[in-house]
């Protein structure tokens, strides 16, 4: 048995070991992965989870000790997830934390800014906020006008953030403000690292169509943000950006890869299009099913493949765009043909005579529609590939 | 399942595609075409080719092969699809040797496979009729045992290299009714045994094919491949394989008439700027390189899938998922590469519409995207 190996018995033995039985079971209607932070409430359950696994550093596990994660090389780090997939477990802890600033931190945070602020997110006290987007910067990211200007040791902020994500429920949010109103758009911008809980910031939150109040705009007057909350160098925020876009890309995509999605529109299939034959009732609906199921198998393969590129150490491509613009699209497809399977099924939004399970599939797809606008439109990716990839002409 | 070519592979690609440049530019494709050259392709090319080890890429040693993988078979048919290669790598190989490998005796495959490798030999598959569409078990063709030998009655049709192939593998009826899987069987006859007629089909694309008319050919016992009345398996077995390999060719194809397309867009000039700058060409070229990005992972995964010893349903489930991929991620982009050349792609002069039919030819030939997608679901039981 070699080490791998002799790793993945151990995993399983403790993940059966520690893993509460509820934390063993998909998600119910009304139920939410654990976030983390100071507002956070959570059931004993989950919160003796997210402690158990925080404790051996499994909620990074390829973070390195010092900052709180597990140390955990790519491979055991894949060992663990498959491990916890099949046995069902649920990630102890989720967030943008973990997925985006905690790695874009690794790479170009100071040694400080690691100490400080990686800890806590592999231990789940502190949760961020991303604000990007502004009322008039969306698709054009870097026409923002969130004002910082330097007074000794701080940098004095003001600005109106939009469409961000759980602010309401965040302690700290990354950033991008401009320094440099006389220099070239892309020039001016810095990335900063703020206390949500500074003087002069508010939140107020936005309903989605799916109900629910996931976003907010964030309102900036005069907050005062220290110097040493900069990530990189003041006017060079851009690429820090980019870089941070894609890990968020990454996330999203990585949040469309490999389900049991076939299984599940054909259990669907089943309830509300049975047949005498076993078949699925209409060929239509059966192609549709079959084509989704084809589309997340070769989109796996495209996400596999990228991954062993990028270890047989050639660098990685531009291809987070690929996997943003098809692994939502897929997604849309998903939850659209859901609720056409359902049919009048499909049109309850709460109360009698609609399952619970009914009323989610539909708030899914309503929820779905916004994929492929955060994270930068389809439109946007396309428009990547097109000059990035294919070198089309402006 | 590592989805990233070795270096040895890589090079074997570059060879390839060097080759292909250097022996068979397009020009050479339309001039066999235009030519109506009666065989299709050249033997001695071919010849040039097995010496590199490409007709007994599969082939075990043993047999005189150079005994690769799926995956090496991959490299080199992506660069022949790349350029239309008519080359009989698909009707002697993929077919022909494949149901020997699979299905011959030990006197079968030592009579005909290092003859194969070296490039002497061709083979071809009959086995699509007139009323079979996709379905390879539907056979009429029948073949009754009389007097110490079987005498086989019918007709095949698009019988790829039928007509110049030495050896004919032949599905016919044994027993069963023509839609059943059982009662098939497979026999090796020579194409220039009596009562065996063979005539050249024109079709769209660069591929030769041929009607191959069956009248009351005799063959001994020894000519059976695999078992009597079981040959539907075998069959289906060879053909999952095939169409796994016709993808790559495939994903060649749909590459360069991708490759053509973005080069126009760069370089083709109206309203004083390239076409390549309206954002209405762009995004659906971005959407054709997502398509083919998809396509090469399918390939990919397919071959690999058989390099580590896929079973017969996860090869069905693999030719299945590459081939309905393939199938419309090729037709799309030629349909669209025709459209963004404008009016010359709808020239014969343009290399473009080479693309277009050849899309056509390979989506159709063993089953369409709609086919495979409903073979999946009854493999998956719905
Ligand atoms: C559910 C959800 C969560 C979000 N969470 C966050 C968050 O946490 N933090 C944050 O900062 N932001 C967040 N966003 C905001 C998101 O990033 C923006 O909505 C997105 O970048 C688009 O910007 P916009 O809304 O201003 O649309 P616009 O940019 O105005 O776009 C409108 C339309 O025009 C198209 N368009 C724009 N420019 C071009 C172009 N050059 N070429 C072609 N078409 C174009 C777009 O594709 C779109 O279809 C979230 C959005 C959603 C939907």
């Amino acid at each position: 048995m070699d080490d791998l190996d002799a790793f993945r018995e151990e995993t399983r033995r403790w993940l059966v070991a520690n893993a509460p039985p509820s934390m063993r079971k998909p998600l119910a209607a009304g139920e939410d992965y654990c976030w983390g932070g100071r507002k956070g409430r959570w059931p004993a359950d989950v919160a003796r989870w997210l402690a158990a696994m925080a404790e051996r550093g499994w909620t990074a596990p390829t973070w390195p000790r010092e900052y709180g994660g597990g140390g955990l090389s790519e491979e055991e780090g894949k060992v663990l997830a498959q491990e916890m997939a099949k046995l069902g477990v649920r990630p102890p802890l989720v967030g943008f934390g973990l997925t985006m600033i905690g790695p874009l931190l690794l790479h170009v945070g100071s040694e400080q800014q690691k100490r400080r602020h990686l800890p806590p997110i592999a231990h789940g006290e502190i949760r961020w906020c991303q604000g990007y987007s502004e009322p008039g910067a969306g698709s054009d990211l870097a026409g923002l006008q969130t004002r910082a200007v330097r007074d000794g040791d701080v940098f004095v902020v003001t600005g109106q953030k939009v469409w961000t994500s759980f602010a309401d429920k965040a302690d700290w949010m990354f950033l991008l403000v401009r320094t440099d109103p006389d220099a070239p758009k892309h020039a001016g911008i810095t990335f900063l690292l703020m206390d949500m809980a500074s003087p002069g910031v508010t939140v107020r939150p936005i309903k989605l169509i799916s109900g629910a109040s996931p976003f907010c705009e964030t309102f900036i007057t005069d907050v005062r943000v220290p110097v040493e909350n900069v990530v990189g160098h003041v006017n060079e925020g851009w690429g820090i950006a980019k870089m941070l876009l894609r890990f968020e890309r990454n996330m999203i995509a990585d949040a469309f890869k490999e389900r049991d999605d076939a299984a599940r529109l054909l259990a669907l299939a089943r309830r509300y299009l049975p047949a005498d034959d076993g078949r699925v009732g209409q060929p239509i609906v059966r192609d549709q099913i079959t084509q989704l199921e084809m589309d997340q198998a070769c989109f796996d393969w495209t996400l596999a493949r990228s991954r062993a590129r990028v270890k047989a150490g050639h660098p990685p491509g531009p291809e987070t765009s690929i996997f943003k613009y098809y692994g939502t699209e897929l997604n849309q497809r998903r939850r659209d043909l859901a609720v056409r399977i359902a049919g009048p099924q499909a049109l309850g939004w709460e109360g009698e005579g609609f399952a619970d399970d009914e009323v989610k599939l539909t708030r899914d797809w309503l929820r779905s529609r916004g994929n492929s606008i955060e994270g930068g439109t389809s439109e946007v990716q396309l428009n990547i590939i097109a000059k990035r990839v294919l070198g089309l002409p402006d | 399942m590592a989805l990233v070519l070795t270096e040895e592979q890589e090079l074997l690609g570059r060879t390839a595609r060097e080759l292909v440049a250097a022996r068979s530019p397009l020009k050479r494709i339309r001039q066999l075409r235009d030519a109506r050259d009666p065989i299709g392709f050249s033997r001695d090319l071919w010849r040039e080719m097995a010496r590199l080890g490409w007709a007994g890429i599969l082939i075990p040693e043993a047999h005189g092969g150079a005994g690769l993988g799926y995956t090496e078979l991959m490299v080199v048919l992506e660069e022949l699809g790349r350029g239309l290669v008519p080359e009989p790598m698909l009707s002697t190989v993929l077919l022909g040797a494949s149901a020997l490998l699979l299905g011959g005796s030990d006197a079968q495959r030592s009579d005909h496979l290092p003859a194969v490798a070296a490039g002497d030999l061709l083979l071809a598959l009959a086995y699509q009729e007139q009323r079979s569409r996709y379905d390879v078990h539907h056979v009429e063709t029948r073949a009754e045992w009389a007097s110490g030998s079987w005498r086989l009655t019918g007709e095949k049709i698009q019988v790829l290299d039928g007509h110049v192939a030495d050896v004919l593998v032949v599905s016919a009826r044994t027993s069963g009714s023509p839609a059943n899987a059982e009662g098939i069987t497979l026999f090796l006859l020579r194409r220039d045994a009596p009562g065996v007629r063979v005539a050249r089909q024109w079709r769209i694309d660069t591929r030769a094919a041929a009607l191959v008319a069956l009248d009351g050919v005799r063959v001994g016992a020894e000519a059976v491949l695999g078992e009597v009345d079981a040959g539907g398996a075998l069959l289906a077995r060879v053909l999952d394989r095939a169409t796994i390999g016709l993808t790559a060719d495939m994903l060649g194809g749909m590459t360069a008439a991708f490759e053509m397309t973005v080069d126009y867009l760069r370089t083709r000039r109206q309203f004083g700027v390239p076409i390549g700058s309206f954002q209405a060409l762009k995004h659906r070229a971005a959407r054709l390189y997502v398509e083919t990005e998809l396509a090469r992972s399918a390939v990919m995964a397919a071959h690999r899938a058989l390099d580590e010893g896929a079973d017969d349903m996860q090869a069905a489930r693999m030719a299945a998922i590459a081939k309905a991929r393939c199938s419309d991620a090729y037709m799309l982009v030629a349909h669209e590469a025709v459209q963004m050349h404008g009016g010359i792609g709808m020239t014969d002069e343009h290399d473009v519409g080479f693309y277009l039919k050849a899309a056509r030819a390979a989506e159709i030939m063993f089953g369409d995207a709609a086919y495979h997608r409903d073979r999946l679901a009854r493999l998956q039981g719905y």
